[in-house]
């Protein structure tokens, strides 16, 4: 079961800030769903291996060759505050 | 002109007229709007028609328009995915699908709308308000690709791009009485489609027939070194359209009928497969056993996978920003204030997932399951050639019915996810109605068996109806 607590650190650890109000609602709605999860425990799995993905392939390498690749300006146009060619933000703490 | 065309009868009408007509006859469609299927209609389709027509109409599809889900990148169009924190990004490149669409001569009509995100079955998270289901007015036209299927059906593009997490393009392609294909995972490139699920997601067509969806993957699909997970399977689709299906093995798994399904999607889905055997199928009823894991499966690799990817959502390089004293309000605020509430408990569920003390239980122990899933796939299609089953348990449910209780909306993706956790081909195609609503019969098959796939879904197509039927709500 998860706790008001509970919802507040991950709350914090996604980075999104939640009121008090919404903390009981996400509360009940996220224990209804990891109640539903709950099912999972009832199938052994101790000699199963994780599936990640389901493409046979893994490390993908390419030649270390620089290639064309978007402007500056244009990388630029979507933030919301910038300053000499870099993107601009609070300071941190 | 006619409402709705298929590829080969729009290539008839503009060397008849021009393909600046054609787009000019769906742009009026769109205008009459009555779904909300387009979040953006482009300004550009006209001049980029005009310049198909002054440049001949080389290419498998030139002048022929698409629309296309609002996750997948196109350059100089909005790409909202359906959320207020995206509202105003505009990307500056193109995605793979969309470079290749291009060059084969597409005009991009605009960006229709999806859940947010694409954390949906119903197209009621967008941001941007629920598209409505062409059939009827007051339901869903299923999810998240709803935009993508509801503008077939209403007449309103001739195909489109979906994006497929866990039943993302099949549901609304069922909802809406359309086809989708699901293709295997590594068949279409993903570069350039906002990740959701990244080791779930495929990019694939919706279209009224299947014809037009193998038109529209012999176009898109193929190897991207722009995505680690691209293979080259060079599979050529539309030689797989071939009515002829003497001697294919269904198998129909057992699990997919369970509990809650409508008799009428059940006795569709029957009434198909007995098709197929007068059409010199055989068919054999099977058990997959861990099908019923399935779901919570997927869900928890989905949020987990969805809490990493919409990290990149912090306000700083592009969409919304909140302001903030420091960096961790600005962010909190901004993803607070610009995710939608689904969209939120996702995220907050897979940090749970895979934080400290839980990864093991929940994280860990879905990868397994998948295995698993797989592993019941993988035995099936070793007997049989493809699998049938209904895509959706019912028909498109009413607007705001399952809205405020995700765990009901979760179950009705029952019969679609499994499908993402192997990666395997999976289409859609109508295959009945219930009270008006269309019902949609799910073909599964192997690994890039597309064609096998194509080829069961192209016979029955040629020897029924289902397709041919058109909402006259939206006429």
């Amino acid at each position: 079961m998860i706790t008001k607590e509970d919802v507040e650190h991950i709350g914090w650890l996604a980075r999104i800030d939640i009121s008090e109000q919404e903390t009981a609602d996400f509360m009940e709605k996220l224990n209804s769903v990891l109640e539903y999860f709950g099912q999972l425990d009832e199938l052994p799995t101790e000699d199963v291996a994780p599936t990640y993905h389901v493409a046979e392939i893994y490390n993908v390498f390419r030649e270390d060759i620089v290639e064309e690749s978007l402007p500056q300006e244009v990388v630029l146009e979507n933030t919301e505050d910038k300053q000499n060619g870099t993107f601009k933000v609070p300071k941190i703490g | 002109m006619a409402k709705w065309m298929n590829v080969a009868q729009i290539k008839e009408k503009i060397e008849e007229s021009s393909a600046e007509e054609v787009t000019a006859h769906y742009l009026e469609v769109i205008k009459k709007n009555k779904i909300n299927g387009y979040i953006t209609v482009s300004e550009k389709a006209l001049e980029q028609a005009k310049k198909i027509d002054a440049k001949g109409h080389n290419g498998p599809l030139a002048g022929v328009p698409i629309a296309i889900k609002d996750n997948i990148s196109v350059a100089g169009l909005p790409n909202s995915c359906g959320s207020k924190i995206l509202e105003n990004y505009i990307p500056p490149f193109n995605a793979h699908v969309i470079e290749k669409l291009l060059a084969a001569g597409a005009i991009i009509l605009g960006k229709t709308n999806m859940d947010e995100f694409a954390m949906g079955s119903s197209t009621e998270t967008s941001y941007f308000g629920p598209t409505t289901n062409p059939w009827d007015l007051e339901r869903v036209p299923g999810g998240s690709s709803g935009g993508s299927a509801a503008v077939i059906a209403a007449g309103q593009a001739p195909f489109s791009l979906g994006s497929d997490t866990g039943g993302s393009i099949r549901c609304p392609a069922a909802f809406c009485g359309v086809v989708g294909l699901k293709p295997t995972y590594g068949a279409v490139s993903r570069h350039g489609v906002v990740a959701y699920a990244n080791s779930l997601e495929q990019v694939g067509p919706l279209a009224n027939n299947v014809t037009d969806i193998a038109v529209i993957m012999d176009v898109i699909a193929g190897y991207d070194h722009k995505d680690s997970t691209s293979i080259d399977s060079k599979t050529e689709y539309q030689k797989a359209l071939v009515e002829d299906v003497k001697g294919l093995k269904i198998g129909v798994p057992k699990e997919f009928f369970g509990e809650g399904i409508h008799p009428d999607v059940e006795k569709a889905v029957w009434n198909a497969i007995h098709k197929y055997e007068s059409l010199g199928a055989a068919w054999e009823e099977l058990s997959m056993p861990n099908i019923k894991y399935a779901l919570a499966s997927y869900y928890i690799i989905a949020v987990s996978e969805a809490s990493s990817n919409l990290a990149r959502f912090d306000g700083t390089s592009y969409g919304f920003r909140a302001s903030g004293d420091n960096w961790h309000t600005m962010v909190s605020k901004t993803r607070a204030e610009g995710f939608g509430a689904e969209v939120k408990r996702r995220i907050l569920l897979g940090t749970y997932a895979l934080s400290a003390g839980y990864h093991d239980k929940y994280y860990l122990k879905a990868l397994k399951v998948r295995t698993l899933v797989k592993q019941d796939f993988d035995r099936a299609l070793s007997k049989v050639d493809v699998l049938m089953a209904p895509t959706m348990p019912n028909p498109a449910f009413k607007i705001g019915e399952t809205i405020e209780d995700p765990l009901t909306l979760y179950l009705s993706d029952v019969n679609t996810c499994p499908i993402n956790l192997a990666g395997l081909p999976s289409i859609s195609v109508p295959c009945g109605f219930t009270d008006g609503l269309p019902i949609g019969l799910q073909i599964m098959g192997k690994p890039f068996d597309e064609p096998t796939v194509l080829r069961a879904a192209y016979t029955f197509e040629q020897s029924t109806d289902y397709h041919t039927k058109r909402p006259q709500g939206v006429a």
